[in-house]
């Protein structure tokens, strides 16, 4: 039996990498878009996990929502990248210098 | 388990609102004209005014579970629930002439606003975390395609970019202190959470970093300060329309969550949270007022008075008590009076080619439209909180409830700020009253400008109005909101 703290270790490793892929990366809007669901992703495998630990599914009712909100936001993202790719010619992060101040 | 346990008469103005947001989807459908919304406007309004009465009729009955207790209904969700329609309400009457001129006035513009009603509600009868996280991203998302909707702007399309980045790491870090909250505590729900507190005590670390993760969300979502750099690009890329959606009504559901999730959920770790917001709330208020002073387009000089009316907002949640929290509410309803009439006037002097958003399209307004000056004029004084505008007694009020709790040091460097803030509100009806006209920077051809509709103007009228009127009433006012508040609490 694995123990919960592995989990919460992968949970939190997850988390991590992806602030840090929002945060340090300077080049491609791309890679923000796959931080941010990994970041949702940190958070369903902490809920997976407690709720295993705990013996309570609505953890587990809560990780199909964020799924379910992750494909809409991914999908949302990946629409407002083309709209800023048509008007910019470009999807790299230190092209959104047009707001300032 | 029958469908009345379930007690969906709480959630009607929910379901109403849904439904006929996708009925609008529907109509949106056989409208031939693809450019304007048709009968679809009509619907959308009385689908508003349809959700706030219903919710509206709710504020006097005893709070009750619905849905198994994913969702309360107690007065401060009835009233709040009934603002947010109306609010919205306002913002479709006011955007229709702008966003018509500008090829945003489509069916799903409307559709879009009314499903982010909804979202907004959900937040504000939240009384589990789900119902909160399914809240915010419905709200959410349906901003980041408003602001992305008009495809041929470069700004809007890196402002919805912006937006929908930070946003979502905001709910990221949101969700995993939730994660956290629920191992710890083992519900998701906010009795259950404020229940597991006698257990739990604040030398665990991990409820530390999961409060922490908490507020750091709440405060993204706020647009307090350290987590404030969204909020003047957002409003300055954003077209007007959409500012005024985006910077109103949410607020009212920013609030509510706030006060579900630390009044309730967290309320009894208060000495955890409170100095964070003590914090956020101070160098909100430094921040914003200081910066918006630099500021030449009127837009971005808004966001950065809503960063410092949030670290205002935040002084009502700093005691932890029913006290301040109702102060707070009285604080948010009045902000977000102000605020849809602040856009409202930039948006009637905006016509199709012309963006009113510079200061210095404000020069000289008196001359060329002195009852909209005149309503300018109330909004910046409401703004500031000069007396006898409601802002004043909004300001009075948080700053009455954070001194009973004994933040004496704060208080005092909030009033300091405030004066500071006044200079930049004050200088537009400088500009107003006692600049002349500039040929350079009026609307084309030196016009008087655009004649906007005069539905509008009434309504935009007695919505800046109210805000001087309401003075001779405004402690009943205070006292109603307060009534609202009264049994709040964990049932």
């Amino acid at each position: 039996m694995i123990p919960l703290s592995h989990y919460l270790v992968v949970g939190a490793l997850l988390f991590a990498i992806s602030v840090v892929g929002i945060f340090l990366n300077r080049k491609n809007l791309v890679i923000i878009l796959m931080a941010i669901e990994l970041l949702l992703l940190a958070a369903n495998m902490n809920f997976v996990a407690f709720s295993h630990y705990l013996g309570d599914l609505s953890g587990q009712v809560f990780v199909f929502f964020i799924l379910t909100v992750a494909a809409a936001e991914a999908a949302i993202g990946l629409a407002i990248l083309i709209v800023l790719f048509r008007t910019r010619r470009s999807i790299n992060v230190q092209d959104l210098d047009r707001l300032r101040g | 388990m029958t469908l009345a346990q379930l007690n969906l008469s709480i959630v009607g103005p929910e379901i109403v609102v849904s439904v006929m947001a996708c009925v609008i989807l529907i109509v949106d459908l056989y409208c031939k004209s693809p450019r304007r919304a048709g009968p679809i406007y009509p619907l959308a309004l009385i689908t508003l005014m349809a959700g706030a009465v219903l919710s509206f009729g709710q504020w006097d009955q005893p709070s009750a579970l619905a849905l198994n207790g994913l969702v309360i209904g107690d007065p401060v969700a009835a009233i709040l629930k009934a603002a947010t329609c109306l609010g919205v309400a306002g913002v479709l009457l006011y955007s229709r002439d702008y966003a018509q001129a500008r090829g945003l006035w489509r069916g799903e513009y409307l559709v879009l606003a009314l499903f982010g009603a909804v979202g907004m509600m959900t937040m504000i009868g939240a009384n589990h975390l789900l119902t909160i996280y399914v809240g915010l991203e419905l709200l959410a998302l349906c901003l980041y395609a408003m602001i992305g909707m008009q495809r041929d702007s470069v700004r809007a399309a890196e402002a919805a970019m912006k937006y929908f980045i930070l946003g979502a790491l905001a709910s990221g870090v949101l969700l995993y202190g939730m994660s956290l909250l629920y191992g710890l505590t083992g519900s998701l729900a906010l009795p259950a959470i404020s229940a597991a507190s006698a257990s739990l005590t604040l030398d665990s670390l991990p409820l530390l970093v999961a409060i922490a993760l908490i507020v750091a969300g709440l405060l993204f979502k706020l647009g307090a300060v350290p987590f404030h750099m969204w909020v003047p690009d957002v409003y300055d890329g954003s077209a007007t329309a959409t500012t005024l959606y985006l910077s109103a009504v949410p607020k009212l559901a920013a609030f509510a969550i706030l006060l579900r999730l630390l009044g309730v959920g967290l309320g009894d770790w208060l000495t955890a949270w409170q100095d964070m917001l003590a914090v956020a709330a101070v160098l909100s208020i430094a921040l914003g007022n200081i910066i918006a002073i630099a500021q030449r387009n009127i837009k971005r000089m808004l966001a950065y008075s809503t960063i410092s009316h949030m670290g205002f907002l935040l002084l009502g949640f700093l005691g932890g008590n029913v006290h301040g929290y109702s102060a707070a509410l009285s604080y948010v309803v009045i902000y977000a009076t102000v605020t849809l009439g602040a856009f409202g006037i930039i948006l009637v002097l905006s016509d199709s080619e012309f963006e009113s958003d510079t200061l210095d399209d404000f020069k000289g307004l008196n001359q060329r439209h002195p009852w909209l000056a005149f309503l300018m004029l109330i909004v910046m004084f409401s703004l500031a909180g000069i007396p006898p505008t409601a802002g004043f007694f909004a300001k009075l009020l948080v700053l009455q409830s954070a001194l009973e709790s004994g933040f004496v040091g704060t208080v005092v460097f909030a009033v300091l700020l405030a004066v500071v803030g006044a200079f930049y509100y004050l200088r537009v009806v400088k500009l107003m009253y006692f600049d002349s006209l500039d040929d350079t920077v009026t609307s084309p051809e030196g016009e008087p400008g655009p004649t906007p509709r005069r539905s509008f103007l009434w309504v935009l009228s007695a919505n800046i109005l109210l805000l001087l009127g309401i003075t001779p009433w405004v402690g009943s006012l205070v006292d109603w909101l307060s009534t609202a508040l009264n049994d709040f609490g964990p049932i």
